[in-house]
């Protein structure tokens, strides 16, 4: 998969939980990425998080150790 | 093959049913309980005594016009109608009084005196009420006759006394499926008044008076094709004569047995008396115990189904190795191996997940359980998606989320109940027209309706109906304006606390109520956003807190969209505070496109959960598929259709079985997925015709259509329909069998030999369908799930004593705007949508005679955008956005606001979807269909695009003669 679009659908969903009450935002995008995303679309996308983490949103940062 | 036995009395009782308290009569002697404001000929009727009557029918208020329902009733004076007569207590009613025979002889003779004799050539012969009724009244003699030098005045020659007949005037034949003969009409008004208060499109009138009376369609110089008319044949149906007359009849003959099935198109799920000789149809009429049409259709269920013997239907199964060679016929055995060779051949080479399915919407409930039981048990993988994906995906996680069960809250009868209907990004009188004629009755009896829409649409101002308020939005803005209704709600304290403590996390309503009661929430704030006007969006939020019943009815204007799943929860949130949720009259309705989209759902499409909205993760429910499939189960969720198109561009996708789908023009970035099809080395099409998608593909599995197999579909309000075989496959085998065979080349070992043994299979593995199966469906007609222990009868409404998940949950809704937004080089938004006469891709309704109405997609565009432009009505306009760009046809209108756009996707000469983004919702990947930034240019024709792509269309459906 092109990495700007996987990279573009999990900031969305971060962009989503960011605005949600409570502490556990990363938690709740990790949840939501192993729920729907395939195991090789999340291992892609911490792929390219170990290689440059800078164009993801920071929820989805915090997210990847949980996928 | 036997008909199906109609459980229930089919007979017309002259006026409709009414509630109220129980009044007892008698009639001829017999007595007879009725409710209070019933008909005297209706509570004859009950027990079995049939008046006669030729204005009256029981889907109309009772006029009164024939005079041939008089009866005597002691006590009163005179002869009064039947049909008008309301009971009363004691009252002494007598049907066959010699003075009543007398009248009716009379008033028939009168009739027949300007009727022509030639019932043996009619086409309503055998099917007359007229001469049913000259037979029931015993008419043995017209004595009206021509006065000795001149013609009887009368309607029906077209010369009478050697002089033309002013009176006379020709059959219409401009409706491509109806005629109307004026030379046969009774002026019973059944007609005009069907289109009134059945259909409410008010295209009918009587014209003139006394003698002169004619019913007219439109204006003086209309023929029913250029009138308001919208074909759904309510008035041919009403029509007791031939008059009004299906062309079918006039051309087949009157038929003579009769099968109820469920029609194919949307969601609104209608069922159907399909009325043959033999294994010919000859017409289909909308089946009066139908629970969600209650008898009504629309132009497309009643009258578009010529497209089964289509002479483009292919009926042979084919293969090629190429997509650039002709296609071959070959046998089914040839066929289905060459298919199974080359999916397991890339599984072996490519992996266990390179392959996957796509399941249908349009196809039974047992079908796609079968589909997506092919990937899970046969191929081993989750990868299954269903069209769902690009309609109402959000839909599933949206209320699944809130509410805990992703499907509407009520059934279709509720709306009869509802005060207050917000209509958001849904076109009933278009998309769902049998829901949109029960809704305009509705507002027509005093209901209020609120419409969110871009577009001024149908239900927004038209005959005898009009919008309290129209909240024409901005496209991609629906989150905030849903949260700055709510924010009015809790800032003026409409909400309803006792419903929110007692069935809602009260809590979560709190942290809801301080994120709504921003000030960046309200109306005012958001009017630059959206372009509502505040106090506009005030007064409907209000009505809505306030007004009685609050229903609300969405469609894919609030789910195709960046923000589509958060749009859902909005509308969830907006029906809790106002405890509008678990009664008749009110909920969440989202209309569904597809015939079947909900039991695709149902029935495990998505690569994420099993049948029943179960997630692949949990170990019980895998367990329970596992010992009964005897397969493992992968515990990760597989692709979706967009994913699966971007692992194939980038090679680690190769094989697709796609059943009754046609992703190449009904998805969204048409290059996109062109491109992923061509990656693929194995696509397999099962479907009824070469649609685009089989452009790219080399295995052709012939399909059948919804009136040759047996199965279920599932309705937008959860109701499980029959689906009957009406005739034999014409392509040898039900969809459900072609499945089959591919499994069982691969290795499978399925034994069905009927669709109720898939029903048994899925009631056996899903909760909500545990009680379902062919005999009660048989004996009940329909049900809607759940339908288990704790609902044997199947449930009309849902979280009736509580939600499913328990207390129902608000979700803070957050406005994220959508990345695509319109700019200099895209100054305009366009959004796409359907047209009444056109159904999803129109590979059906294009192929019947239904294109009269709409032959090409066009688009369009306001007056000011066009003016600028210099786009006059009918230029070819070039519509281009950052995806692709083509060409049509501009109309212009104020329907769209200035900087929107619209079109239809109907088309693939059009092919809208070469326009649409990549965008998608952020949940679901659900495409944003519904926004994209273009810029509209004048143009020359179609675009070099268009030509590549119908030159490649043509070179792909060649197919080679079958050899000797």
């Amino acid at each position: 998969m092109p990495h700007d679009k996987l990279i573009r659908m999990a900031n969305q969903i971060a962009g989503f939980f960011a605005t949600q009450p409570g502490q556990n935002q990363a938690e709740r995008v990790a949840a939501h990425l192993n729920d729907f995303w395939g195991p090789e679309m999340r291992a892609e996308l911490k792929a390219h998080a170990a290689e440059d983490d800078s164009d993801l949103a920071p929820l989805v940062r915090d997210a990847i150790p949980l996928i | 093959m036997k008909d199906f036995i109609i459980p229930w009395d089919d007979r017309d009782m002259g006026t409709p049913a009414v509630e109220g308290a129980p009044v007892t009569l008698t009639v001829d002697g017999f007595e007879v309980t009725v409710p209070e404001g019933t008909s005297v000929m209706r509570a004859a009727a009950e027990i079995g005594m049939s008046i006669p009557k030729l204005c009256a029918s029981d889907n109309l208020e009772a006029f009164g016009s024939c005079r041939l329902c008089v009866v005597e009733i002691e006590g009163r004076r005179g002869t009064p109608a039947s049909c008008t007569t309301p009971v009363a207590e004691g009252m002494v009613v007598r049907t066959q009084s010699s003075k009543v025979k007398k009248i009716r002889r009379g008033v028939m003779e009168l009739y027949i005196s300007d009727h022509p004799l030639d019932c043996l050539t009619c086409a309503a012969n055998g099917d007359c009420e007229l001469q049913d009724m000259a037979g029931a009244v015993g008419l043995r003699d017209v004595r009206y006759e021509a006065p000795e030098n001149g013609g009887l005045a009368n309607h029906f020659e077209p010369r009478t006394g050697g002089e033309v007949n002013p009176e006379w005037i020709a059959k219409d034949d401009s409706n491509p499926y109806f005629t109307y003969d004026p030379s046969k009409c009774i002026v019973c008004s059944r007609c005009v008044r069907a289109c009134e208060e059945v259909q409410g499109t008010f295209a009918l009138t009587i014209e003139g008076r006394g003698f002169d009376s004619r019913v007219s369609a439109g204006g003086p110089l209309d023929e029913f094709l250029t009138s308001d008319c919208v074909s759904c044949g309510a008035c041919v149906q009403a029509c007791p004569t031939a008059t009004l007359q299906e062309k079918s009849v006039i051309e087949l003959g009157t038929p003579e047995r009769s099968v109820i099935t469920t029609c194919a198109y949307c969601g609104v799920g209608c069922s159907f008396k399909a009325e043959l000789n033999g294994d010919e149809l000859v017409r289909m009429t909308p089946y009066k115990h139908g629970e969600a049409n209650r008898g009504h259709s629309c132009v497309k269920g009643r009258f578009a189904y010529g497209y089964a013997s289509h002479s483009d239907r292919i009926l042979n199964p084919m293969i090629r190795d190429s997509i650039e060679e002709p296609w071959r016929e070959v046998s089914w055995e040839e066929a289905i191996g060459f298919a199974a060779d080359r999916m397991r051949g890339l599984q072996e080479r490519y992996g266990r997940k390179s392959i996957g399915v796509i399941t249908s919407s349009r196809c039974t409930n047992e079908e796609t359980y079968l589909v997506q039981k092919l990937a899970r048990g046969v191929f081993m993988n989750n990868n299954t998606d269903t069209c769902a994906r690009v309609c109402h995906s959000p839909t599933g996680y949206g209320l699944g989320q809130t509410f805990g069960a992703s499907a509407g809250t009520q059934n279709f009868d509720s709306v009869e109940k509802v005060d207050v209907a917000i209509i958001i990004g849904a076109n009933p009188t278009d998309a769902h027209p049998v829901f949109g004629s029960r809704l305009k009755r509705r507002v027509r009896a005093g209901a209020k309706l609120i419409v969110i829409d871009p577009r001024k649409t149908d239900v927004v101002r038209s005959a005898h109906i009009e919008a309290a308020h129209h909240l024409p939005l901005r496209p991609g803005t629906n989150v905030a304006v849903v949260t700055a209704m709510a924010h009015v709600i809790v800032d003026e304290k409409l909400y309803d606390e006792a419903f929110i403590r007692e069935r809602c996390d009260w809590n979560e309503f709190v942290e809801y109520m301080e994120f709504v009661q921003d000030v960046r929430h309200s109306p005012e704030m958001t009017e630059m956003l959206t372009g509502v006007p505040a106090e506009e969006l005030r007064k409907a939020a209000r009505l809505y807190a306030t007004g009685g019943n609050g229903a609300i009815y969405y469609g894919l204007g609030v789910t195709e969209h960046s923000q589509g799943s958060t749009t859902v929860m909005g509308i969830a949130n907006l029906a809790m505070m106002t405890g509008n949720i678990g009664r008749e009259g009110v909920g969440v309705n989202p209309l569904r496109g597809q015939n079947n989209v909900q039991g695709s759902c149902d029935m495990g499409s998505f690569p994420h959960e099993l049948p029943g909205y179960r997630h692949v993760k949990g170990d019980e429910v895998r367990a329970l598929f596992e010992s009964k499939w005897g397969v493992e189960i992968d515990p990760e969720p597989g692709l979706r259709i967009p994913n699966m198109l971007d692992a194939a561009v980038s090679g680690s996708f190769k094989g697709l079985y796609c059943q009754g789908e046609d992703i190449l023009q009904s998805d969204p970035d048409t290059h996109h997925v062109a491109a992923g099809l061509a990656a693929m080395e194995c696509v397999i099409v099962h479907d009824l015709f070469l649609n685009e998608t089989a452009n790219y593909a080399h295995v052709f599995l012939p399909g059948s259509t919804f009136l040759e197999k047996d199965g279920t579909f599932t309705n937008a309000e959860r109701r499980i329909n029959r689906v009957r075989e009406v005739m034999k496959p014409r392509n040898g085998y039900a969809d459900w069998e072609v499945t089959q065979l591919l499994a069982k080349a691969m290795g499978a070992d399925w034994t069905y030999t009927h669709p109720s043994q898939i029903m048994d299979e899925i009631a056996e593995t899903t909760p909500g369908f545990a009680n379902v199966d062919y005999a009660m469906l048989e004996e009940r007609g329909s049900v809607q799930w759940p339908c288990n222990d704790d609902a044997p009868d199947g449930s009309p409404i849902m979280h009736v004593d509580g939600f499913v998940r328990g207390k129902g949950r608000f979700i803070v809704t957050e406005y994220i705007p959508t990345d695509e937004r319109s700019g200099p080089r895209f100054p305009l938004l366009l959004t796409t949508g359907r047209i009444l006469s056109q159904y999803n891709v129109g590979a059906q309704t294009r192929r019947t005679e239904n294109s009269i109405w709409h032959d090409e997609d066009v688009l369009e565009i306001h007056p000011h955008d066009a003016e600028v432009r210099g786009v006059k009505e009918g230029d070819w306009v070039k519509l281009a956005s950052r995806s692709g760009e083509t060409s049509l046809r501009a109309t212009i209108t104020d329907k769209v606001v200035p900087g929107v756009v619209y079109t239809t996707f109907h088309h693939p000469d059009t092919q809208a979807n070469v326009i649409t983004t990549d965008f998608s919702d952020w949940a679901t990947n659900c495409p944003e269909y519904k926004v994209t930034a273009v810029q509209v240019g004048l143009s020359n024709g179609p675009t070099e695009w268009q030509r590549q792509y119908n030159a490649q269309a043509d070179r792909s459906r060649r197919i080679l003669p079958a050899a000797e």
